[in-house]
């Protein structure tokens, strides 16, 4: 049967408009996001200004976190729903942490703790009980989100720390400090991927677990790893959100998850595991958030701006199924 | 090829088959299967169906029961004299085809009525809602023409095995079946089960079913058949009355397979005498929780044992036992004479035994990795410096490899997806052979191998054994055991039946072995 597609592929690409298509083969994302950028250059008042692009990366930073630790979870062909809850516990803790006169190095810790804490039992239920990832994910979406409201007593909790304000809403050589944080991440975990034990394992235990067993990886400690750094990340996010909107808010981060998996997914992650990069990632994050931010400076309203990004999703996927690279 | 044809005589002449199918062939990408294949079959006989592993019985049965085509001009098959193909499964069904397989195909969470009239229409009242009185009485009525006393309302969950199967067998009825394929029925019934089994086939006999029966298990043959098919290698051998045979000249025809064209090992390899050595993987009264009763061998540097069998005897799960991957019942594994407990493949690897498996893609392959990583993966460690890997070592470790075991490639980078079968097996016994093996394990490592691969892969492993590497090799073609073998091992029902010396191994000598049954009487 591979074979098959195999010979499809070949003779395709042997047919007139070969150039066309052999381009569109090899760089497919990012041939969208150009694409997108130039019809918005020409549509969106001002989307080429510095300070809107600026704007974009930083829009986008939050999500981008998160969807580096979903890249690797959709590796190994799991799921995190929690994330998006997670960036509101960790909100909500690391913000109370600090009103208490702690130290906000230690307060902004507190909140990435947290999150590694709700990876960790991610991981654990998953690994070792053998639960469904989806399921698992879906208890944490539910009762890490009621921790928030437990702990906050439903209310936004104000922010008075200004080092703590910094990380989310401050800027170094006039680029907003969110986007250094981003960019460190998508740097370490690009080195991870490819250079560690640790990365290949994750592709390997994606591709084939049951090889990847009988090989001697240790599969359980590498998948409770997994789910622990995403939960890590999810609270970096929540850290750096609470930071930009000055307060920890137990409502925050809503559907965060499922923008941070449509980013994977764009970005030709397999949902079946073993097949995706980091960079793909940060390209579906990207491409989301211009689309958002081309309808806005084009006044189209919200409401319709949901309707044609989830349009945008499902038609980038379409495409990139007819290039032979199935995300599902 | 010796054709034997023997006469059709008896009652059998008088009556006109229910089905016959002649001339059958088919092709999977371009891989013969099957060849000008027939069988005839009367109403009111149990048809023997015979082969080694691979002789493409189950291909035939599954385009008797519509789940394959033949090939274009790939024979016909006739129903009551008219020509006919089916469409689908459901189609042979309704047309009186029925299968039941070897591994049950029933839903555990409904009750036996529904298991029973499954792909058929319930009775309905006008609503359309499932009228569930008329479909338990049917189903009864199913059973009751079984001489069963199984009560319709029960979750199929709820069974026995024997019970199951016997639910199987009232679905094949219930669509009144005059042809019913029977896979290995017995394999997993007990004695008393099995004679209540051939009660049923004698009553489906005096219905005037005919039922083709595949077993390995010659007394069963011997007992319950009126006539039988021999097939090998995917071609019609012989076919007859089953009076005319005997357990000897049924292996024979199923067996002698061509060997000219394959290794042979030679016999000077590393240990001249392996009595003087001690042995490096030893087993004692080794069982599982599954098939694998009471084993017990020793194997030494240097050697090949082969472990032949059918399918099904126990052979890979004495294997992924060994390697830690099921747990041992009782019994003990001594590696270099010393007890060890071997409770996972990671434990394995620390004792130095490598585990090819049976099936490459599914248990062995990276599909989407490259070679490379493919090779080096269970030794990423030794590549790595606190856990970050040095890509230059991996190079030229995996390089190493690619040139030892001659791994065609266009380049290491390469997706191992795109490699041939016989390459693709070379890269899983260069992973294996990364970790520096004392003992390795081989299941099966040539199968769907092309020729000339296979011969290679055949000299790799006898090269690694003259360096003293002890081989346990898995395999269900006899000419590979009887070629690469210096010693072989037979199994049979989870049992060793038997060993055989290099000059004793014949392929006769390893299928009565085979087929002898490790039951306990």
């Amino acid at each position: 049967m591979r074979g098959n597609t195999q010979t499809i592929t070949h003779s395709q690409r042997l047919n007139i408009g070969n150039v066309l298509y052999s381009l569109w083969n090899r760089l497919g994302m990012i041939m969208i996001l150009l694409l997108l950028c130039v019809v918005l250059s020409f549509t969106a008042p001002n989307f080429l200004d510095t300070a809107n692009l600026l704007n974009v990366l930083k829009q986008v930073s939050i999500i981008a976190i998160l969807a580096a630790g979903m890249t690797i979870v959709i590796l190994t062909g799991g799921i995190d729903l929690s994330v998006g809850a997670t960036v509101a516990l960790s909100g909500v803790i690391s913000v109370m942490v600090s009103s208490a006169g702690v130290n906000p190095i230690i307060a902004m810790l507190s909140g990435v703790l947290v999150g590694y804490a709700v990876g960790l039992i991610n991981g654990f239920l998953t690994a070792k009980a053998k639960l469904p990832a989806f399921i698992v994910t879906l208890g944490s979406f539910t009762y890490v989100r009621g921790l928030a409201y437990v702990i906050s007593g439903g209310y936004p909790i104000v922010l008075q720390n200004e080092t703590f304000k910094f990380i989310g809403g401050g800027s170094i050589f006039g680029i907003p400090t969110p986007i250094y944080i981003m960019s460190l991440v998508y740097v370490v975990m690009f080195f991870v991927l490819k250079y560690t034990m640790f990365g290949r394992h994750i592709y390997a235990i994606g591709g084939n677990e049951e090889a990847a067993r009988l090989t001697g990886i240790k599969v359980e400690k590498s998948l409770i790893n997994v789910y622990s750094i995403s939960g890590l990340l999810a609270g970096l996010g929540g850290v750096v959100l609470a930071g930009r909107l000055f307060s920890g808010q137990p409502t925050a981060g809503q559907m965060y998850e499922l923008d941070a998996i449509a980013a994977v997914i764009l970005g030709g992650t397999s949902l079946t595991g073993g097949k995706g990069k980091i960079i793909g990632t940060i390209i579906g994050v990207l491409i989301m958030g211009v689309i958002s931010n081309g309808l806005t400076l084009m006044d189209v309203n919200y409401y319709w701006q949901l309707v044609v990004k989830g349009g945008v999703i499902v038609a980038a996927v379409l495409l990139d199924r007819l290039r032979g690279n199935s995300p599902a | 090829m010796a054709v034997n044809e023997m006469s059709l005589k008896g009652q059998q002449s008088l009556k006109k088959p229910v089905l016959n199918m002649e001339g059958i062939g088919k092709t999977f990408s371009s891989v013969t299967v099957l060849n000008n294949v027939r069988i005839e079959l009367y109403p009111g006989e149990v048809h023997a169906l015979m082969g080694e592993n691979g002789a493409g019985k189950s291909t035939f049965m599954k385009i008797l029961a519509g789940i394959h085509t033949p090939d274009d001009n790939g024979g016909k098959i006739y129903l009551k004299g008219q020509p006919i193909l089916w469409k689908d499964p459901t189609d042979a069904r309704n047309k009186g085809i029925s299968v039941i397989h070897q591994e049950l195909n029933l839903s555990p969470n409904l009750t036996i009525s529904e298991n029973i009239l499954m792909g058929s229409t319930f009775p309905r009242n006008g609503l359309g809602m499932v009228k569930w009185d008329k479909v338990h009485e049917r189903a009864q009525e199913v059973l009751d023409s079984m001489g069963s006393n199984l009560n319709p309302r029960q979750l199929v969950s709820t069974l026995s095995v024997a019970q199951q199967q016997m639910v199987e067998i009232a679905r094949a009825l219930s669509f009144n079946a005059e042809v019913l394929i029977m896979d290995e029925p017995t394999a997993s019934l007990t004695d008393k089960e099995i004679k209540k089994l051939f009660e049923i086939i004698d009553d489906l006999k005096k219905q005037g079913v005919a039922i083709v029966y595949i077993s390995h298990r010659m007394e069963e043959i011997f007992k319950i058949s009126n006539r039988f098919t021999v097939l090998r290698d995917g071609e019609w051998i012989a076919s007859g009355p089953i009076e005319e045979t005997n357990p000897d000249h049924l292996v024979k025809l199923m067996v002698g397979r061509d060997l000219k064209d394959l290794f042979n090992r030679s016999k000077a390899f590393g240990t001249k005498n392996p009595k003087e050595v001690s042995p490096v993987l030893e087993l004692k009264n080794v069982s599982d929780n599954t098939i694998v009763k009471n084993v017990s061998l020793k194997i030494y540097p240097g050697e090949i044992v082969g472990l032949a069998g059918l399918v099904g005897a126990g052979r890979t799960e004495l294997v992924r036992a060994i390697f830690g991957l099921s747990e041992l019942k009782s019994g003990e594994i001594l590696v270099d004479g010393q007890s060890v407990r071997i409770k996972s493949s990671i434990d394995a690897i620390a004792n130095r035994i490598a585990h090819v498996p049976e099936s490459r893609k599914e248990q062995g392959l990276f599909l989407s990795m490259s070679v490379k990583e493919n090779i080096i993966m269970a030794e990423l460690k030794k590549h790595a410096k606190a856990g970050i890997v040095s890509w230059k070592q991996v190079n030229e470790s995996a390089n190493q490899y690619i040139e030892d075991l001659n791994i065609k490639i266009a380049s290491p980078e390469q997706q191992v997806s795109n490699l041939s079968g016989g390459n693709q097996q070379k890269v899983v016994i260069a992973r294996w052979l990364s970790i520096a093996p004392k003992v390795l394990l081989l299941d099966e490592p040539t199968r769907g191998v092309d020729i000339g691969a296979k011969t290679e892969i055949h000299k790799i492993v006898s090269k690694l054994a003259d360096e003293g590497l002890a081989v346990l090799m898995i395999s269900s073609e006899l000419p590979e055991v009887l070629g690469v073998s210096d010693r072989i091992l037979v199994m049979s029902e989870g049992r060793l039946t038997g060993e055989l010396s290099k000059e004793e191994a014949t392929q006769e000598t390893i299928m009565r072995l085979a087929t002898k049954g490790g039951r306990e009487k």
